[in-house]
């Protein structure tokens, strides 16, 4: 089968900024992405869980987005001007995939 | 009733007791835990409840100009306890600006659990507030947060302007005031308003009956989230910062009494507005605080407002509260 290689943006995020991460994506003409709940883990910032909580800010969820090389700076430009601030870590890496156009 | 009776009444009641069942679960590491989902639900049933409670009293009683007074002094209470709380901070401890603004929006910001078991109490100790309330209440969770915003001075400008990403302050009031639980809130209370007496002998079953019931598995799910709190994030807790957590709620008690006193109202309901001064948010601010400010450590106000806050207020503040509420008021002994 044909594949071809893509990038794999792999962004954990706090849960109150996902609309303007998604906000962001959208404007970089990133066409999908697919938001993951996350369920407990450790950073600089301390420790946290998403269990019995009520509140999103406690909360950090994955955003995984597949994108075509060509615009991986652009996009990373962009992730970075909003996640410089915020709580989150970006990982990039390269996937390959079948049905290329649609990403 | 003395203190002592009071706080004695407060504390063997079972919601208090499942709290504690909660605390004390996280504390010896059960695995005992409430699914989020759940927990989410319970939250959403006990605030429409309360606010349905409280439009369907303000229905039954007089519309007077106290109603206005309360809320006028609840946003007064919620725009100006932050400005004491953060020259408190910055006196006190070594907590950098942004996060001493930061935690002094929790403290002007209102607890709606909080208000919740205390509205509970308050009928338990037979001293129950004025519907309106719950109006109180939610009038006070944005005005802290446009205080905070201006007491982080430049760096929640830089914050807020750069790059066209940070959120102004109209858009954090609007972030605010679209929150689930103050919208559902807001919502419940004219639908409880509109509809009367009526209305609430329609859905007495739903809210009245297996009210507390509900409260206690909510406040054991809250426990439990308080003490796995602390206990993964105690480090980050400064003495000077838990102290903090300990006085501030005594002096918004204090400033709550004074308002209310100022605009009148009775014993119950001064109690109330006590609490709500009394009490930090760790629902709708915390969330809003991430976009105004991101910069602040949600690990050192969350956990202050939720691990030790909370549970001060629920066990010996609400009793406290209403004890000099009553004092001052001449309600009760």
């Amino acid at each position: 089968m044909q594949t071809s290689l893509k990038k794999r943006l792999e962004i954990i995020i706090e849960m109150p900024a996902v609309p303007r991460l998604e906000g962001v994506l959208e404007k970089a003409g990133v066409k999908g992405w697919t938001v993951l709940p996350a369920k407990s883990g450790r950073g600089a910032n301390g420790s946290w869980s998403r269990e019995g909580q009520i509140t999103s800010a406690g909360r950090m969820v994955m955003v995984l987005v597949i994108i075509d090389p060509a615009v991986l700076d652009t996009v990373l430009e962009r992730v970075y001007a909003l996640l410089e601030r915020q709580i989150g870590i970006v990982m990039v890496s390269d996937v390959q995939v079948v049905r290329a156009e649609r990403f | 009733m003395d203190i002592f009776t009071l706080a004695e009444a407060n504390l063997i009641s079972p919601p208090i007791l499942f709290f504690v069942l909660g605390l004390i679960a996280a504390f010896v590491r059960s695995d005992l835990s409430i699914p989020e989902a759940i927990a989410k639900a319970l939250s959403l049933y006990l605030v429409m409840a309360i606010g349905f409670k409280g439009g369907a009293e303000m229905a039954a009683g007089d519309l007077n100009w106290s109603v206005g007074g309360a809320i006028l002094a609840g946003i007064v209470l919620s725009a100006l306890l932050p400005i004491l709380g953060f020259g408190l901070l910055m006196l006190t401890t070594k907590v950098g600006r942004i996060d001493a603004a930061a935690i002094a929006a929790h403290y002007g910001s209102i607890s709606i659990v909080t208000f919740i078991a205390a509205s509970d109490a308050a009928r338990f100790l037979d001293t129950p507030g004025e519907g309106f309330m719950v109006a109180v209440a939610a009038a006070m969770e944005a005005p802290a947060i446009v205080t905070a915003l201006i007491l982080a001075g430049s760096a929640a400008r830089a914050s807020n302007g750069a790059e066209g990403h940070g959120e102004s302050r109209l858009s954090v009031l609007k972030e605010i005031a679209a929150n689930g639980s103050i919208v559902l809130l807001i919502g419940a209370f004219f639908i409880g308003w509109m509809t009367g007496p009526r209305g609430m002998m329609a859905v007495s079953p739903f809210f009245n009956d297996i009210f507390r019931g509900v409260l206690c598995l909510f406040l054991l799910d809250m426990g439990l989230v308080a003490g796995r709190g602390l206990l993964r994030n105690w480090r980050v807790l400064k003495p000077g910062v838990i102290g903090f957590g300990l006085y501030m709620p005594l002096i918004g008690a204090l400033a709550g009494m004074g308002t209310g006193l100022a605009v009148g109202l009775d014993g119950g309901s001064l109690g109330l507005l006590m609490t709500l001064a009394a009490s930090a948010s760790y629902i709708a601010v915390p969330a809003a605080l991430r976009l105004a400010l991101p910069e602040a450590r949600p690990a050192i106000s969350l956990t202050l407002a939720l691990g030790i806050t909370f549970p001060f207020n629920l066990v010996a503040g609400i009793p406290l509260y209403f004890w000099l509420a009553r004092l001052v008021t001449g309600t009760g002994g």
